[in-house]
């Protein structure tokens, strides 16, 4: 007897259904409601909507179709991955304009949230540098949804729409993207300590005033005096002088083999993790030459780090608190997350980032202001921490980002994402017939459920 | 090394064109749409400034008349041929087959009768040049009669026996016939397929593939525990193979 199959994002909490993989996305696409890439999205805007029995994947739909070498301008299929783009492109002298914490993910996913990353601040969200792209749109009655392409030209609706749409505009084809020219394929990083938030928050908005790469690491179980004490980090493209003549080694990796007991990763193993993350830092700070690897995808060299979490799976929380006021904000935050979590599931890896202006996306995630993630364990009192840290995004005006969350309310969903209704209008035009779902729309309230079914064979 | 692969558009032939290219190997692409043969160009091209531009063909596995122009093309742009490699193919479940005789009597075709007289129309090109190697993706489905995989199975048996005999008789010739025995890989041709144990991934295979083409191993398992897992599959008796459901 075999179970029906199941699928999952990277917080491993599954739904019923199964991802089809091909080369010819094209094909693939008109057969499901929802394309997926490698998954590394937390929660379930890379599931099947309840009642879809598959998602299409990208993976195998990889080929670069044109790269520029003088100009930068690259053109791919939407599975091809950031670790191979990397891999083929950061030893000629290019890579991507963004990069979010994983290069474990596809073009077609990078637009599909329009990451970003650590030089938001001067570089903006991922969609900024996109030129267009190609998307097959959902089917209207007996044909098969029409493939389009769409940029700042043309079809400008389906492209703001299809920025950080979650693939529900439409199954994204060919992504073209302007890619930076780095001087060098090392970074120069340094990192210093605080010893509380408000003091890391103020050092990780000057260093953003004089470095195109910055971050904070947050020690999130730390309380009372020592609450919020962090590291933060920054760092710039080295210059060829400053670098080693030789191109970074591929890094090393690990692998968890199998799902930890869900009892490993509890509160005094995080917190001691954490304080010794926070304790090894050295207190003068570290200056030096570090490989992209480290310095982007720190948790790359893990492979499977998600089995760490056990069966019981997690979430990430990751929202931003605007300007002005984000630091009040961010303080009252950490007062909400400490109430919530004494009993409940402790934080670990809590990362803030300090935002520069909104992206044309019209869902976005991130504007002016603080973005605080951070890794919660799916305990069973997940859902009311959730639920309390959405009332404290609301109350500051914040917003959510849709490829972490896993737990949010349809009616808080629409409290904090006030660019909906233009969002759902613009869908409707492409997508009358409401075809395209996922598990998160359905959840959210962006698609109704029940949907279509696809037959069996593609 | 040249090289000519039909069917480098997709799943272990992409891989193994990919890895080629990178390391400076002249290709010529051979398949049935020209537009996906652009495509696979282009990104071969963009991996690969450095490698021989490669030159794409149009051949039909369902069509033999198109085998010798395309080999002959390729040949030429080449200016020289050391290997060719047929990674193409077609696959259906053995339901499917059973259900729908055309299908399976294309399956049947192109698997065997006509993947045999492309490798012949390659041979010849090869022998008049002094030898060279010939690569072909045959299967574990053609290890042992199997309940899931009776049809296609037979196929690639078939196949394999050919590549056998051709380096039974013409390896002295200077003919370094390999045959790869994949097992299960996670391609466009198996997806929606449950996935069992012991499944690869496109870019190893094409790997330990490129690594027998440049030794002239004769068999190759890919990935390499599929050998003991046939080893003990070969050696079941019938009793068993009747019970058990792979």
């Amino acid at each position: 007897v075999t179970r029906p199959p199941t699928l999952s994002g990277w917080g491993r909490l599954a739904v019923p259904g199964r991802e089809l993989r091909s080369e010819d996305l094209p094909a693939l696409a008109a057969t499901a409601s929802l394309t997926r890439g490698l998954g590394r999205s937390y929660g379930d805007s890379s599931l099947p909507a309840p009642g879809h029995d598959r998602v299409a994947a990208s993976p195998l739909a990889d080929r670069i179709l044109a790269f520029d070498p003088e100009s930068g301008l690259l053109r791919a299929e939407a599975g091809l991955s950031l670790a191979e783009m990397n891999r083929l492109l950061l030893p000629r002298g290019w890579f991507t304009p963004v990069t979010p914490g994983t290069q474990l993910v596809t073009l077609g996913g990078i637009v599909a949230a329009d990451v970003h990353g650590k030089n938001h601040h001067v570089a903006g969200t991922f969609g900024r540098h996109v030129r267009s792209l190609v998307v097959r749109l959902a089917p209207r009655g007996d044909h098969p949804g029409s493939i389009v392409r769409c940029s700042r030209d043309e079809l400008l609706d389906l492209f703001r729409a299809t920025l950080g749409g979650m693939g529900l505009t439409g199954h994204v084809l060919e992504v073209e993207v302007q890619l930076e020219h780095v001087p060098s394929p090392w970074i120069w990083a340094e990192s210093d300590r605080y010893p509380a938030l408000e003091p890391l928050l103020s050092a990780l908005r000057a260093a953003s005033r004089e470095w195109p790469m910055t971050v904070a690491w947050v020690d999130a179980l730390a309380s009372g005096r020592k609450r919020g004490r962090g590291i933060v980090h920054r760092g710039r493209w080295a210059e060829p002088r400053e670098a080693p003549a030789r191109p970074p080694a591929p890094a090393r990796r690990v692998a968890v083999p199998f799902e930890a007991p869900s009892w490993l990763l509890n509160r005094p193993a995080v917190a001691l993790a954490n304080a010794l993350l926070w304790r090894r830092h050295p207190a003068r700070g570290r200056r030096g030459v570090a490989t992209p690897e480290s310095f982007f995808y720190p948790l790359d060299a893990v492979h499977y780090w998600n089995r760490l979490y056990g069966r019981r799976g997690f979430t990430q929380y990751q929202c931003v608190l605007p300007d002005p006021g984000a630091e009040e904000a961010t303080l009252r935050f950490f007062d909400v997350l400490e109430r919530a979590t004494t009993r409940g599931p402790a934080p670990f890896l809590c990362v803030i980032k300090d935002c520069g202006g909104e992206g044309e996306g019209l869902l976005s995630f991130p504007r002016p202001g603080l973005s605080v993630a951070l890794d919660l364990p799916a305990d069973p009192g997940i859902q009311d921490v959730v639920d309390a840290l959405n009332e404290t995004v609301i109350a500051a005006g914040g917003r959510i980002y849709l490829a972490k969350d896993a737990f949010t309310r349809p009616e808080h969903f629409r409290s904090l994402e006030l660019r909906l209704p233009e969002f759902e209008r613009i869908r409707r035009r492409y997508d009358p017939e409401g075809y395209l779902a996922s598990a998160q729309s359905v959840r959210l309230g962006l698609t109704p459920p029940g949907g279509p079914h696809f037959s069996e064979d593609p | 090394m040249k090289a000519v692969i039909l069917g480098a558009t997709k799943g272990i032939g992409r891989a193994l064109a990919r890895r080629m290219v990178e390391r400076g190997d002249g290709l010529a692409l051979l398949g049935r749409d020209l537009e996906d043969l652009k495509r696979s160009a282009a990104d071969l091209a963009a991996r690969a400034p450095q490698a021989p531009a490669a030159g794409i063909f149009r051949c039909d596995l369902e069509d033999p008349a198109t085998f010798a122009p395309a080999l002959t093309a390729a040949e030429e742009h080449l200016g020289g041929l050391g290997a060719v490699v047929l990674t193409a193919g077609l696959f259906a479940t053995q339901e499917q087959l059973e259900a729908d005789p055309e299908r399976a009597r294309r399956v049947l075709t192109v698997d065997f009768a006509h993947s045999v007289l492309f490798l012949e129309e390659a041979r010849r090109r090869l022998l008049a040049r002094g030898g060279g190697t010939l690569c072909a993706l045959s299967s574990v489905a053609g290890e042992r009669g199997r309940k899931p995989v009776v049809l296609y199975g037979a196929a690639k048996a078939g196949l394999t026996r050919y590549l056998e005999g051709l380096d039974a008789r013409y390896r002295r010739a200077g003919l370094r016939v390999v045959c790869v025995k994949p097992g299960f890989v996670k391609t466009g041709m198996t997806a929606g397929l449950p996935v069992p144990p012991f499944a690869g991934e496109p870019d190893p295979v094409a790997r330990d593939i490129l690594r027998a083409l440049d030794r002239g191993a004769p068999v190759v398992y890919t990935p390499g525990v599929w050998r003991w897992v046939m080893l003990v599959i070969r050696h079941l008796p019938r009793v068993v193979m009747r019970r058990v459901g792979f």
